[in-house]
């Protein structure tokens, strides 16, 4: 009962953190039940996980733009034009794959620091500045695919990002050997460092969950894991997208929490005057962050053109709004300075996980724009009433 | 039936740990010009927002009544329909709109449903007759001077047939000539009958003009006075607004020595870069090593905008003159580069500009000094829980723990926070912008006895501040600045408050 009690008040204390969690087990299970268990499939999961590579790195990005109260409406557009520019480089130039790569990266870096720039040094309000800038690259995505309409990339190499998967150390039927050890030294990574973490927390007398409790988390997160592993393992094993997706993951997450730049960035967010009379420079940081932004649209245009295997007219569109709702689904707050990396990857999970459950289930096109609206409001309304709540 | 058109009695105004007004009695009599004075946070403006509905019914304590009427204001638009106008310091006009458009902003002249624009047009010209205004109604608002915009203001109040008109200090950023045209005003509105309530610095000002006088100190009425009284001057004036028994509160002086000059600035004057407007004349000033040096001031004497243009903020104000530290000369770009040299700025605002409130403790204290705890930019946070512990406990902050966020602090903590944060930064010269406004008695002490201390540790700190006992209690040397000037350096042995207050109104 005492276990019960503490167990709802933990859930009421940090709904914030934990709703996004919640939102997609149910998602999860609702869906899992509806398609008879088809979409929890290893097929179905692992199509997912690829297909949400570039909502996910996306997600990342708008993240932090959010946290400074920006927003950025260009990334669709600038990430279909960058995945279209790589298609015309590998099959008009033909141009090795990885320099193309390298050239989109750095092109998506450019845009990005025009972005900051104007938003950052001229003082043009991010919303004018980005939507200027998409009405630009929705221009020249057209241009570039005018010619040929969609060009088909034959590159497999390339076309492996999206839709490739890590060779196997050990050749054992019907299980990927070393996608599962990959997901027990996760999980191994995973306890330790919050056993670490808790020590820590104890030490300088911070409230810590108790005993019972804490056991409970890391078994449910260790077998949440391991259970997404073993189905990943199922099938093909770790997909590219998964690797790249989690490489960004750990790079951002790391800044963010642990570094002078991370905390700059929450500082700008949290109190913009107040970050600029303690010495952080509010203008740079804000740059940086429209220029990771850049960088990651071209990373996710990449990614989306890959899985394709061709770069299409339409890429891009209302990419921004999915990474937007991935972003306040996954706890960034519309008032800035509140969010976390991670907690945008579970929300970009939520905005992929509804359209694909939903195309299962052979909904129409037409409800799939419908709900996507209606969750993003959902989750700006339970950020606002949460921390309502709170004060 | 008596003569009086506003009376408010036994006004009691509490805010959370605040008693902002005590029992105050307060009664204008029909057809006077009735002067409000006191210090800044005597309880002036709270009485000024009970009346008009700011602070609506059953907030305070007390009764209003209005031409005999009982009054129960539960917001601003029931006392405008009373017939109170009040016009603030920052004027209320719309830039963008016209003359006549503002006059009969928010209650316009309709027509059935549409606006009747040659109605409006037509009372607007004879509302600004009545003001003494010859200007072409048809002009924007933005193209107009601030005297100009301060009697459109009364214009519009007249327009909603106001009985009684409140003014918040009318004159605080008139020149003389347009001083003088508003008093004109004010007394031919009288020979009209309207009454007004005028709330002023100006001490002078108020005597050429009020028929009777009430003076607020610490949230109480201390005296009525009319003119013929023995204390209606400016010397009986200023000993009723700042006599209060003086409490034992501020920590004995300590024999302490005295350095060398270690910040000086030279003809240091600064343009508002938003406003286009110079604010800082020609100041000199310095501060030697283990001194406390107060500048006093009135509210808008330019006090906050010299320490922020001292400290890097290039894009808010344009400065020209000569800064040294420690006899370097020094030009910032950038608050960083002012934290870098040596100097730190604790602002007035803690909650807007001071700290993040929605970040904790241990982030706040940490946030201007991270390089200090950086491993090739990697934050060390052992290193920053022992560092917000050790200040947790020298400054007393009352906290949970080091993660509480600072928004549930109150106001007495938060501030510590803010100073501990400048403290981490390691400066030598610590700004500190009314460190103690809005905190408790209690807290009060305790930053003075942090100041004394770190004083004797060889800092140096400027204290910006609107108590004079404050600043006669806790500094060592007095600069006075009015209206963006330096108007007088004082010894604290040799000061009074009436000196003070005397440079602070020139």
């Amino acid at each position: 009962m005492q276990l019960f009690l503490e167990f709802k008040s933990l859930i009421k204390k940090n709904i914030r953190e934990y709703g996004m969690y919640i939102a997609l087990v149910v998602i999860c299970a609702f869906f899992a039940i509806m398609t008879k268990g088809n979409f929890m499939s290893s097929r179905n999961i692992s199509n997912l996980i690829s297909q949400s590579g570039y909502v996910a790195v996306l997600a990342v990005g708008m993240t932090l733009v959010l946290i400074i109260k920006w927003i950025d409406l260009s990334i669709g557009f600038v990430a279909g034009f960058l995945g279209a520019l790589a298609a015309v480089l590998i099959v008009q130039q033909n141009m090795p794959m990885e320099i193309a790569c390298i050239i989109v990266i750095l092109a998506g870096i450019g845009i990005g620091m025009f972005n900051g720039f104007l938003v950052a040094k001229v003082g043009v309000p991010a919303f004018v500045t980005t939507l200027a800038v998409m009405l630009i690259f929705r221009g020249s995505l057209l241009e570039i695919t005018g010619a040929t309409g969609t060009i088909v990339i034959p590159d497999e190499k390339f076309n492996a990002i999206g839709n490739g998967f890590i060779p196997d150390i050990a050749n054992v039927e019907g299980i990927h050997v070393l996608t599962l050890i990959i997901g027990m030294l996760a999980i191994v990574a995973y306890i330790i460092s919050q056993f670490i973490s808790r020590k820590n927390l104890k030490r300088y007398q911070f409230e810590v969950i108790s005993m019972p409790i804490f056991i409970f988390k890391l078994i449910f997160i260790s077998v949440l894991i391991g259970y997404i592993v073993w189905i990943l393992a199922g099938y093909n094993g770790l997909s590219w997208t998964a690797v790249v997706v989690a490489l960004v993951v750990v790079i951002y997450h790391f800044i963010m929490s642990k570094t002078a730049l991370g905390r700059h960035i929450y500082g700008v967010g949290g109190n913009k005057e107040a970050a600029e009379l303690s010495g952080i420079n509010v203008r740079r940081i804000t740059f940086l962050v429209f220029t990771s932004m850049g960088m990651l649209a071209g990373l996710a245009g990449l990614l989306y053109t890959s899985r394709q295997r061709s770069a299409m007219p339409t890429a891009g569109t209302l990419f921004e709004l999915d990474a937007i709702a991935a972003a306040f689904v996954g706890g960034v707050s519309a008032a800035g300075g509140v969010g976390k990396v991670t907690g945008s990857i579970i929300g970009a999970l939520v905005m992929c996980a509804l359209p694909n459950g939903m195309k299962l289930m052979g909904v129409s096109i037409s409800y799939e724009y419908i709900i996507r609206g209606v969750i993003l409001v959902l989750a700006v309304v339970f950020d606002i009433t949460t921390r309502k709540t709170k004060s | 039936m008596n003569n009086y058109i506003l009376e408010m009695r036994g006004i009691t105004k509490i805010f959370p740990g605040v008693k902002a007004l005590d029992n105050v009695n307060f009664k204008v009599k029909k057809g006077e010009i009735h002067g409000l004075l006191g210090e800044n946070g005597a309880g002036k403006s709270t009485l000024m927002k009970v009346l008009s509905g700011v602070y609506p019914y059953r907030s305070y304590d007390g009764e209003i009544s209005l031409d005999n009427e009982t009054q129960r204001f539960n917001q601003i638009s029931d006392s405008e329909k009373a017939g109170i106008a009040i016009i603030y310091q920052e004027l209320a006009l719309i830039p963008e709109l016209t003359v006549y458009e503002n006059i009969f902003f928010g209650h316009e002249i309709k027509n059935g449903a549409f606006i009747d624009w040659n109605e409006t047009f037509k009372r607007a010209v004879g509302m600004l007759k009545k003001v003494r205004l010859n200007i072409n109604p048809a002009i924007k608002v933005k193209e107009l001077g601030i005297g100009t915009r301060q009697l459109i203001e009364i214009a519009k109040a007249i327009s909603k047939n106001v009985k009684l008109l409140i003014l918040d200090e009318p004159t605080a950023a008139l020149n003389e000539d347009d001083s003088i045209n508003l008093l004109n005003l004010l007394r031919e509105l009288k020979e009209q009958g309207v009454t007004s309530i005028l709330i002023s610095h100006k001490i002078k000002e108020v005597l050429s003009i009020a028929d009777t006088i009430t003076v607020l100190r610490d949230g109480k009425t201390v005296c009525t006075l009319d003119p013929k009284d023995r204390d209606f001057n400016e010397f009986g004036i200023i000993k009723h607004m700042v006599g209060r028994e003086i409490e034992n509160i501020y920590p004995p002086r300590l024999e302490q020595k005295i350095g060398d000059v270690c910040f000086e600035v030279r003809n240091w004057s600064a343009i508002d870069s938003a406003k286009g407007k110079q604010i800082l004349h020609d100041i000199n000033l310095n501060v030697r090593k283990g001194e406390i040096v107060s500048i006093a001031g009135l509210m808008g004497a330019g006090r906050t905008e010299f320490a922020l243009s001292l400290f890097g903020n290039t894009d808010k104000y344009a400065v020209q003159g000569e800064m040294y530290i420690n006899g370097k000369k020094q030009k910032f770009k950038h608050p960083r580069q002012a934290i870098d040299a040596g100097l730190a700025y604790a602002t007035e605002d803690r909650k807007n500009k001071g700290l993040i409130l929605i970040q904790n403790i241990k982030q706040n204290i940490s946030i201007a000094n991270l390089k200090s705890l950086c491993n090739m930019g990697v934050i060390n946070e052992n290193r920053e829980i022992r560092a917000t512990e050790s200040y947790i406990e020298s400054l007393n902050i009352k906290a949970t723990s080091v993660a509480q966020i600072t928004e549930n602090l109150s106001g007495g903590n938060q501030q510590k926070v803010s100073v501990a944060k400048w403290l981490y930064a390691n400066p030598q010269i610590m700004i500190l912008d009314e460190p103690t406004r809005g905190i408790d008695v209690g807290a009060k002490y305790e930053i003075y006895c942090i100041m004394r201390d770190l004083v004797r540790k060889g800092m140096s700190i400027i204290m910006i501040s609107s108590e004079l006992l404050e600043i006669l209690g806790i500094s060592d040397r007095i600069y006075v600045m009015n209206k963006g000037r330096i108007t007088g350096e004082i010894m604290t042995s040799e000061a009074t408050q009436e000196t003070i207050m005397q440079k602070a109104m020139l």
